[in-house]
Formats: C-alpha cells, sequence, structure tokens
C-alpha cells in the first residue's frame, strides 16, 4: 500500500495530519463566535481582527516588556478579552434587540477600524516572532516530520475545546448561560445578573480569538490582515456545524482542516472553494447545519 | 432623455468651457506629481508611504529649475476601478505624471488612459511585463524591476550553481504564473529542471505547509517561491519549521528588504533573492538610504520600489527642466521621448537609459541574507553574490512584443 | 430568522401609498425626491467629475438591485458581487473580443447574469434569513474561483483596455460626456424599472410574501415562484450596474466578484436606507464618495470608512433616507 489514489501513502497521512492542525485553528476561532452566538445571538464578524490582536499582543509583550511566549499566552487574551468586554459594554450591548444584520455590520466596522488603526502603527508587511525554544525541533514520525510546536497546536486546541464545552455542558455556571440563550428574563427573574454574563461571555469568546492568535503567532506571519482571510472561512464552519452550536463547531473546524487538506493535495487550487462548496450542500440537505438544532 | 447629438456636443462643451472642478486648477507654471500607491493593503510596507517620502525626496534634490513641483498622493486601494477613477480625475484636473502603482491589474488599467489623456505613467511597483510588452505605449516608463527580472537574475544563477532540480510553490494568480513560467525558462535554459508545482488560492491561504510538504517530497534541490509580500514570509517560516531548509534551498522570486525585515535574520539567513537595489550596495546607496531613512515611516530604510520613484521622478524633472514646463505639460509622449533620449543617473540606480520599449535597464543583484552574526547596524540584511548586468537583466527587447519597438 | 428584513423594513414602509395619490406610483414626497434625482443627474456631470459620477451611478444601480431583494422580499444576499461581476466580465469580453456593440454587449452581461440568478436562486431560496445569506455566499464563492480559474477573465490582471464603442453606430461613447448620458439613461431606466415592479401587482406579492409567507401561501400564491422571480430580477440588474461599470472604466477584474464588493453594496444600501426608494443611491453616493475622496488620506480610509459604520449602526439605524423620511414623516 505505497500509493492512495495516485498519491503516495505517507505523503497523504502527511497532509491529514496537517489538515487537522489547521482544523484546530477553524476550532478554535469558530469555537468562540459559536459561543458569542449562541448567547448573545451577534455575528462578530470582528473575530478575526481580534485574532489578529492577540497575535500583536504576544509580540507587544515580548518587545516592549521582554515577556515570553508562555506569559503571553496566559496575558494577551486578558488583554484583548478586556478590549471586548469594553466594546460589548459601549456598543454591542445597545443591539440584542435588533436584527443579526446589525450586529454583523457593526462588528464588521469595528474590524475595519482596528485593522486600519494597526496597520498604520505597525505597517502591512508583519512582525517577527520565533517559536518558543521549549517547543522548537520537529519529530520523525517516519512517514512525515512533524514540528514539536505543531503537535503543541492541536493539543492546546483540544484542551481548550474540551475545557469550553465542559464549561457549558457541565457546570452550574453553564447551565445559566444555556438557560439565559432560552429565556434570558427568566433567569434574571432567578436572580442571575444576566447583562453581566452576557458581557463576561463576549469578553471569554474574543479570549478564545486572542489565544489562538498567540498559538499563531510564531507560524504565521504576525500582520495587521492576518486575521480578514480566515475569518470568512470560519463562518463557513459556524454555519455548517450549525449557528450556536458548540460541539458541532469544534467537530466541524476539525473535520474541514482535514477535507481541505486532503483537497490541497488532489487540487490545490480548489482548496479554498472546497469548504464553501460543502456549506452550500449541507444548507440544503440540513438547513440548521450538521448539529444545530432547527 | 431625447436629447440630440448636437446638443450632447454642446454639453460637452460645456463642461469643457467650465473647466475646473476643484481646486485642482493647473497652472503653467507648476508640475503636479501623482503617487498613485497602495496606502491600506498589503504592499503598503514595500510601496506605500516610502513612495511618497522617496518622490519628495527627488523633488527636494533636484531643487528650483525656474518651475515649481507640487506632490500629491492617494491610495487606489488596490482596487482597478478606485485606481482607474482617480487617475482619470488627476490627468484631467492637470496632474502631468502618476508615480508608482503597485498591483499589476492596476497598473495595466492605468497606462491605458495614461496614452488616452497623452499624459505621463511613470511604474515603479508593478511587476508585469505586459506593460513593456503587449500593451506598451510611448507614454509609459517601466523603472524598477518586473517578473523577467527577478526569475532571470535568481533562478538562472541558482541553477548554474548547481540547484539544478526545481519545485514551485506558486500563487494562483497571474503574477504568480507569470513569476513561476519565467523561473521555468531561466532554470531550463540553465540545464536545471522543474519537478513540479503547487498552486494555492490566492489571497485566502495562510497556512503553506501541505504545499511545503509537496515540495519537500519531490526531492527538489530548490525550492522556488513564486509569491509576494505576507505569503513568501509565511512560506519561509513554515518552510524552517518543517525542516525543508536542510534538503532544499530556499529561492524567493519576489523579495524585499521589508519581508525580510518582517522574517527577521535568525529565520531568514541563507535566502536568495534579487533585487535591482539595495541602500548598502555602494557609496552612492548608502548616502541615499541615509539621507531618506529619517524621513521614511518608522525609520525604515528606502527599499527596492521605494528607490525606483526616487529615482524616476529625478529623471522625469530633469527632462522637464531640459525640454522646457510648457512643452513638458502639452505632451506626454514627448516628455517619455526625451526620458529616453537621455542618459539616466542618479544615486540609487547608478548610470543607465529608458530603452524604447520603456522599460529602464540597470542592474540587477543576487543577494544572500545575512546571519544575525554577520549583521553589523540595523537594516543591514544583504551581502552580495552575484551581479547580472544592465543589458542582460531584463527581456529583450525582440521577445517583448512591444508595438513601438517594430515601428 | 424568517422575519430578518421584516423588522428592518418596518419603520420604512409603514406608511403606504394611497392609491390614487401621485404619478407612476409615487407618492408626492417620492416624486419630489425623482425630481431631485434627475436634476442632480442633469447638473452633476458640470459640478462634479463626470467618471465619478458614471460610477456612482453604476454602483446606485446595482444597490437598487440588490434592495429589491432585501427590502421588498425579505432576502438578504451575501453574494451580489457574482451577478455584478460576471455582468462586468462578460460585457468586457464580448465588446473586448467580438467587438460586441455597447448596447448589446450589456444586454449579454445583463441576461447571462440573470440565467446565473436562475440557478442560485432555484438554490438559495430554499432556506431564510441567515442561511440565505450563507448559501448565496457560497454560490458567490464558486463563481470567484471560476474567475480566478477561466481564462477568459484574465485573471489578476483582469480584462483591460474593454473598448467603449458607440451607441446605434452614431455616437461615441469614448467621449466622458456622452458616455455620460449613456450611463445616465441605463441608471434611470433601471431605477423605474425597479420601482415599477415594486409597484406592480407582481410587486405587492413579494411585500406580502416579505411581511407573513404562510398567509401569502394560503392566499394561493405560489411564494417560491414569486422570489425566484424576484432574485432574477435583481441578479439581471445587478449584471446590467457591473457591465455599465466594466465599459465606463474599460476594465473587469477580479474585485468586482470578490466577497468584499457583496459585503459592499449591502453597506450601501444600510447606510442609505434599506426598503427605501432613493436609500440605496444616497448610499451608494456615500460609499462611492468615501473611496474616492478619502484615498488622499492614505491609511486612514478603512478606519474612517468602519467608523462611519459603526456610527450608522448605532444612531442612525434607518439609514440616511430612512432617518430623514422620519423626520419629515413621508415615505421616501
Amino acid at each position: 500500500m505505497d500509493e492512495i489514489f495516485g498519491i503516495p501513502a505517507p505523503l497523504l497521512f502527511g497532509q491529514l495530519l496537517l489538515g487537522l492542525i489547521n482544523g484546530a485553528f477553524y476550532a478554535m476561532l469558530s469555537l468562540g463566535l459559536a459561543v458569542i452566538f449562541g448567547l448573545l445571538n451577534i455575528i462578530n464578524f470582528a473575530h478575526g481582527a481580534q485574532f489578529m490582536m492577540g497575535a500583536f499582543a504576544a509580540w507587544m509583550l515580548l518587545e516592549w516588556a521582554g515577556l515570553g511566549y508562555w506569559w503571553a499566552l496566559l496575558l494577551a487574551p486578558i488583554i484583548v478579552g478586556f478590549t471586548g468586554v469594553v466594546m460589548e459594554r459601549l456598543m454591542i450591548s445597545r443591539l440584542y434587540k435588533l436584527d443579526h444584520l446589525y450586529g454583523l455590520l457593526l462588528t464588521f466596522g469595528l474590524a475595519l477600524i482596528i485593522e486600519g488603526i494597526f496597520r498604520n502603527e505597525f505597517g502591512s508587511s508583519g512582525m517577527p516572532y520565533r517559536i518558543p525554544p521549549e517547543l522548537a525541533g520537529a519529530w520523525d514520525l517516519g512517514f512525515m516530520f512533524l514540528p514539536v510546536y505543531r503537535g503543541w497546536v492541536v493539543i492546546a486546541a483540544l484542551i481548550l475545546c474540551l475545557a469550553t464545552w465542559l464549561l457549558i455542558e457541565k457546570t452550574r455556571l453553564g447551565a445559566y448561560l444555556r438557560a439565559a440563550t432560552e429565556n434570558a428574563a427568566l433567569v434574571q427573574a432567578f436572580g442571575v445578573n444576566v447583562p453581566r454574563m452576557v458581557t463576561l461571555t463576549y469578553g471569554a469568546g474574543v479570549a478564545l480569538a486572542a489565544i489562538g492568535g498567540v498559538l499563531a503567532a510564531p507560524i504565521y506571519s504576525v500582520n495587521p490582515q492576518m486575521g480578514t482571510n480566515l475569518i470568512i472561512v470560519v463562518f463557513a464552519v459556524v454555519v455548517i456545524g450549525g449557528m450556536g452550536s458548540i460541539l458541532g463547531s469544534i467537530v466541524t473546524g476539525f473535520g474541514l482542516g482535514i477535507v481541505e487538506g486532503l483537497t490541497k493535495v488532489f487540487w490545490p487550487e480548489a482548496s479554498a472553494t472546497v469548504i464553501f462548496v460543502i456549506m452550500a450542500i449541507v444548507l440544503l440537505a440540513r438547513p440548521a447545519g450538521l448539529f444545530g438544532r432547527a | 432623455m431625447p436629447l440630440s447629438r448636437r446638443q450632447l456636443l454642446a454639453a460637452g462643451t460645456t463642461a469643457a468651457a467650465l473647466g475646473g472642478f476643484s481646486p485642482l486648477r493647473a497652472q503653467a507654471n507648476t508640475i503636479r506629481i501623482g503617487v498613485l500607491t497602495d496606502m491600506s493593503g498589503p504592499y503598503r510596507d514595500s510601496t506605500g508611504p516610502g513612495s511618497v517620502v522617496c518622490t519628495q525626496q527627488a523633488v527636494q534634490e533636484f531643487g528650483n529649475k525656474g518651475f515649481q513641483v507640487e506632490v500629491l498622493q492617494a491610495d487606489h486601494q488596490n482596487k482597478p476601478d478606485v485606481g482607474a477613477n482617480l487617475a482619470r480625475q488627476w490627468y484631467d484636473q492637470g496632474v502631468d505624471a502618476i508615480i508608482d502603482v503597485p498591483t499589476s491589474s492596476v497598473a495595466l488599467a492605468i497606462t491605458q488612459i495614461a496614452k488616452e489623456k497623452n499624459k505621463v505613467f511613470l511604474n515603479s511597483g508593478a511587476a508585469v511585463t505586459e506593460l513593456t510588452g503587449a500593451h506598451c505605449n510611448p507614454n509609459f516608463v517601466h523603472w524598477t524591476y518586473d517578473t523577467y527580472m527577478l526569475s532571470k537574475g535568481l533562478a538562472g544563477a541558482l541553477t548554474k550553481a548547481g540547484g539544478n532540480t526545481w519545485y514551485f510553490v506558486t500563487a494562483d494568480y497571474a503574477f504568480g504564473h507569470a513569476l513561476q513560467r519565467d523561473a521555468t525558462r531561466f532554470v531550463e535554459e540553465a540545464g536545471g529542471k522543474v519537478l513540479g508545482a503547487a498552486r494555492y488560492p490566492f489571497p485566502s491561504t495562510t497556512d503553506f505547509s501541505s504545499f511545503l510538504l509537496q515540495a519537500q517530497a519531490s526531492r527538489a534541490k530548490v525550492l522556488g517561491l513564486a509569491n509576494a509580500s505576507g505569503d513568501t514570509v509565511n512560506c519561509i517560516k513554515q518552510g524552517r519549521e518543517f525542516g525543508l531548509n536542510k534538503s532544499m534551498r530556499f529561492a524567493a522570486l519576489l523579495m524585499g528588504l521589508v519581508d525580510v525585515h518582517a522574517l527577521g535574520l535568525e529565520t531568514g539567513q541563507g535566502l536568495l533573492l534579487t533585487e535591482s537595489f539595495y541602500w548598502g550596495l555602494n557609496d552612492r546607496t548608502r548616502a541615499f538610504g541615509k539621507r531618506v531613512q529619517p524621513k521614511m515611516p518608522n525609520r525604515a530604510m528606502p527599499a527596492m520600489v521605494h528607490a525606483g520613484c526616487y529615482g524616476v521622478t529625478l529623471h522625469y524633472l530633469k527632462a522637464v527642466a531640459d525640454m522646457g514646463v510648457a512643452a513638458a505639460k502639452a505632451s506626454g509622449t514627448d516628455v517619455v521621448a526625451r526620458m529616453k533620449a537621455m542618459p539616466t543617473d542618479d544615486d540609487a540606480f547608478g548610470q543607465g537609459r529608458i530603452r524604447e520599449d520603456g522599460r529602464k535597464l540597470h542592474p540587477s543583484f543576487l543577494f544572500e541574507v545575512k546571519s544575525p552574526a554577520e549583521s553589523k547596524e540595523p537594516w543591514d540584511y544583504y551581502k552580495l553574490v552575484a551581479t547580472t548586468p544592465a543589458e542582460e537583466a531584463f527581456r529583450p527587447l525582440s521577445e517583448g512584443g512591444c508595438p513601438l519597438v517594430r515601428s | 430568522m424568517a422575519d430578518t428584513a421584516t423588522t428592518l423594513t418596518n419603520a420604512a414602509m409603514r406608511e403606504q401609498v394611497r392609491a390614487g395619490e401621485g404619478v407612476w406610483g409615487f407618492s408626492r414626497s417620492q416624486l419630489v425626491g425623482v425630481l431631485a434625482l434627475v436634476a442632480f443627474i442633469l447638473v452633476a456631470p458640470f459640478v462634479l467629475y463626470p467618471v465619478f459620477v458614471m460610477k456612482l451611478l453604476c454602483f446606485a444601480l446595482f444597490a437598487c438591485a440588490f434592495n429589491l431583494l432585501i427590502g421588498y422580499v425579505g432576502l438578504l444576499s451575501f453574494g451580489h458581487a457574482a451577478y455584478f461581476g460576471m455582468g462586468a466580465y462578460i460585457t468586457g469580453y464580448v465588446a473586448k473580443a467580438w467587438g460586441v456593440t455597447p448596447v448589446l454587449a450589456i444586454i449579454m452581461g445583463g441576461v447571462v447574469a440573470a440565467a446565473m440568478g436562475v440557478v442560485g436562486g432555484w438554490i438559495a431560496i430554499r432556506r431564510q434569513g441567515i442561511y440565505f445569506a450563507m448559501i448565496t455566499l457560497a454560490l458567490a464563492q464558486m463563481v470567484y474561483f471560476f474567475c480566478v480559474q477561466a481564462p477568459f477573465t484574465g485573471g489578476e490582471d483582469g480584462i483591460q483596455a474593454i473598448p467603449r464603442g458607440s451607441f446605434l453606430g452614431i455616437v461615441d461613447l469614448s467621449n466622458d460626456m456622452t458616455m455620460y448620458w449613456f450611463t445616465a439613461a441605463i441608471f434611470l431606466a433601471g431605477f423605474l424599472l425597479i420601482h415599477r415592479i415594486i409597484h406592480s401587482p407582481f410587486g405587492q406579492v413579494l411585500k406580502a410574501i416579505r411581511e407573513n409567507e404562510p398567509r401569502a401561501t394560503s392566499l394561493g400564491y405560489r411564494t417560491d415562484d414569486f422570489k425566484l422571480m424576484a432574485f432574477i430580477l435583481s441578479a439581471g440588474l445587478a449584471g446590467i450596474a457591473g457591465a455599465t461599470k466594466s465599459l465606463v472604466f474599460g476594465i473587469a477584474t477580479l474585485t468586482d466578484v470578490h466577497w468584499a464588493m457583496s459585503g459592499e453594496v449591502v453597506l450601501m444600501t444600510l447606510v442609505g436606507g434599506l426598503g427605501t426608494v432613493f436609500g440605496p443611491v444616497v448610499g451608494a453616493a456615500v460609499i462611492v464618495t468615501m473611496q474616492n475622496y478619502l484615498a488622499e488620506m492614505g491609511a486612514w480610509v478603512t478606519v474612517i470608512q468602519g467608523a462611519i459604520f459603526v456610527a450608522c449602526v448605532l444612531a442612525f439605524r434607518r439609514g440616511i433616507v430612512g432617518e430623514i423620511a422620519n423626520l419629515l414623516k413621508v415615505k421616501l
């Protein structure tokens, strides 16, 4: 079994693994989007910009404060999450009773502003950020050469996704969140501070994007437009998984990463389009997405 | 709306008579230069504000030769319709020359307009060779570089030096295809072989590892990167991560100083690339770099396209002074013809000339990126490996298919 | 989610036109608006830069076509760039490669876009709300992919140097002023056609579907047929807008089919006022003017654009025209 469909087997396994790694980023970003959409009913177009802010926060912490990768992984989500909280309080909170479209447009506008400011401040060509020495090097898996850092990204993403899922599905706080999604007024009547919970949820969703950004900083170019290219794909992931479905976005994120990886072998030019083809088919067959409730 | 042809003509004449739509009224003794560039997109750092600074530097150094020079700037947002609209408006409102214009689709649109309005278009930022080929015209000068120069300087030299099997990772759009096509030719001419290519969707790709892995599996000796800016940086970063640098040589077909800066020397060391200008090349370029640096955004050293804006502006102004402002304003064709007739000389590119198809000729240089230990000061990034002389660096006149050449 | 646009347009639609009042289905206040629009079209090329006004008119027609779908049927398409861009490509190609006359070339662009609308609409109208938007986006991405790959589009360089030709073989359109009147005529024809559609019995059924689709079905209307027809009309008109733009500038490029263009038309319509007759025109004017006149502000263009959208969403949700109409208590 040296070849599968004319592609050498080791290369195919390698591509599957790489697809999984990319899927980890899709999963992390779509997770944040799904959490925000689930509770706030806001389609957060600024997610890509917030992902970028996470990567830049890591760079700034290193450059200006001398704090390395591990500190960034802890601090960047807090900093970026805090900016999210401010945005939610000042602007997004005014839109909850309105149509989705307004949330989408507001966050789209915010994304333009954030990216514009970063571009003015730091230029467009990007900043260098190195892989932390603890995670440098690579493993020889026999069929491919896997950088340790990529392995770490998959593990970190899986832990993060699992933790978020457990938090929402298995804890009391998660139960409040889910209840508030169904009927905010009732939950409020039970003495839960729903507006604060909503604000913090947005902050948490943004923090997830920021963690994604920190994880991406050492392997992707840290530049102001790094999130723009991702956001539209991540949207498709969320829609395919089912809007607001946590599990759906995680599974779809990893799954689509793999599908995309395979397309890169057989028809590389189409690898950006394949996700949209899948999205159209899924929406026609299962309108609420793979894991959504109709 | 029933309007007769005569009424239409009358309307047209009235418009012409009313003339000035804006405060930009043309003054007889002022030359207006518009820098149309990418201020908000991916090419901002390698063109953008730096191009404006270098154009202004040329104007300042040229001094007052009996006429005023005014420099305008605008952002074409990488949209051909925005660029074309701005260009038409500028030309109609008294701008004499448009400078820079990265992004080939915008540049191709504007070269038509320059010809139609009989104005001047001096390109520094775009790479597409059609500008001096099928689309060439007598109102156009292509100064800094093109895909042919980039591929020849790099692919030919590297193949001869033993890198005789190549694998390309190519951005799936016209520019990427052109780079790959030109480079393939030089690899083959030098006796090398291209083992394959992966075309990835542009601009929506951020992870290149699968393409890099395909390249690695091909066992080629050289990884040819037929893409630009952020994509190239990502490819190199990820290529090192996957250990490709142990078995392959990286050849970035379009890579500039700002990209090396973004990459960092730690990751970038050993890379080979081609440029027609580097500030540390000789005493004149060094002097130019030091003059401009304090004015550049983030105190960066000028890159190739920036220097091109400087060189072409200086030469343009010399031609204007030589023929007189009135004559220069009257006909863009005449100015460009004079520019072609006069030998060029500036600190950034040294001595050279402009060929009849509008191609500026100067040597191209093959550089290797220094290691952090070799770099002695900020922006000290390159060491010179080889030089291709001016007459050989660009596509021969006969191959371009420029209609101007036959006549 | 089915009532997506209903809530959006309610405010503007509350006031209904009483039968017998106004001309051609325009209310009195709208008639004033139409006169103002015509006056603007007549005066603009002498005051503003004609090519700029032409661009503005092309985008205004595009936004009106888009508004037909969101404003009157309640369907938010996030893939209208596909029809706009394909109209531009087809017209550009036939005008340049086959030497087709401008009128015929524009018609061909519109017809191809409408034909694509048949397919796209047939798939998309099965879903509503955000899912409708996502299917249209998916289809548009596939069209984009086709345009990148197909040889006739010229890839990233686009189709360049498209000749404007001459109108009926008599009037040379390479002159900006003649081209301007040509473009203005197309815009006005499209604008009035859309208005006619909305005020026809067909249009009334569309509005009924928007307000309450099950009820419209129960009244015996095959709502899917109506929605599909509206989609095809909208796509065809978007194609004509793109086709005209490709002749005005002599270029057709990937920018026209990119999803950012789909986003832009949503913004234009929203800034102007969803479901209003003049909103899309005003919105297009604002966005195109910003792109053009802020270009000299360098990199701040995107920041200013973003700030305007944020301000619109937070403070002027009805859009410019919607707010004015609300203030004057008239329907525009």
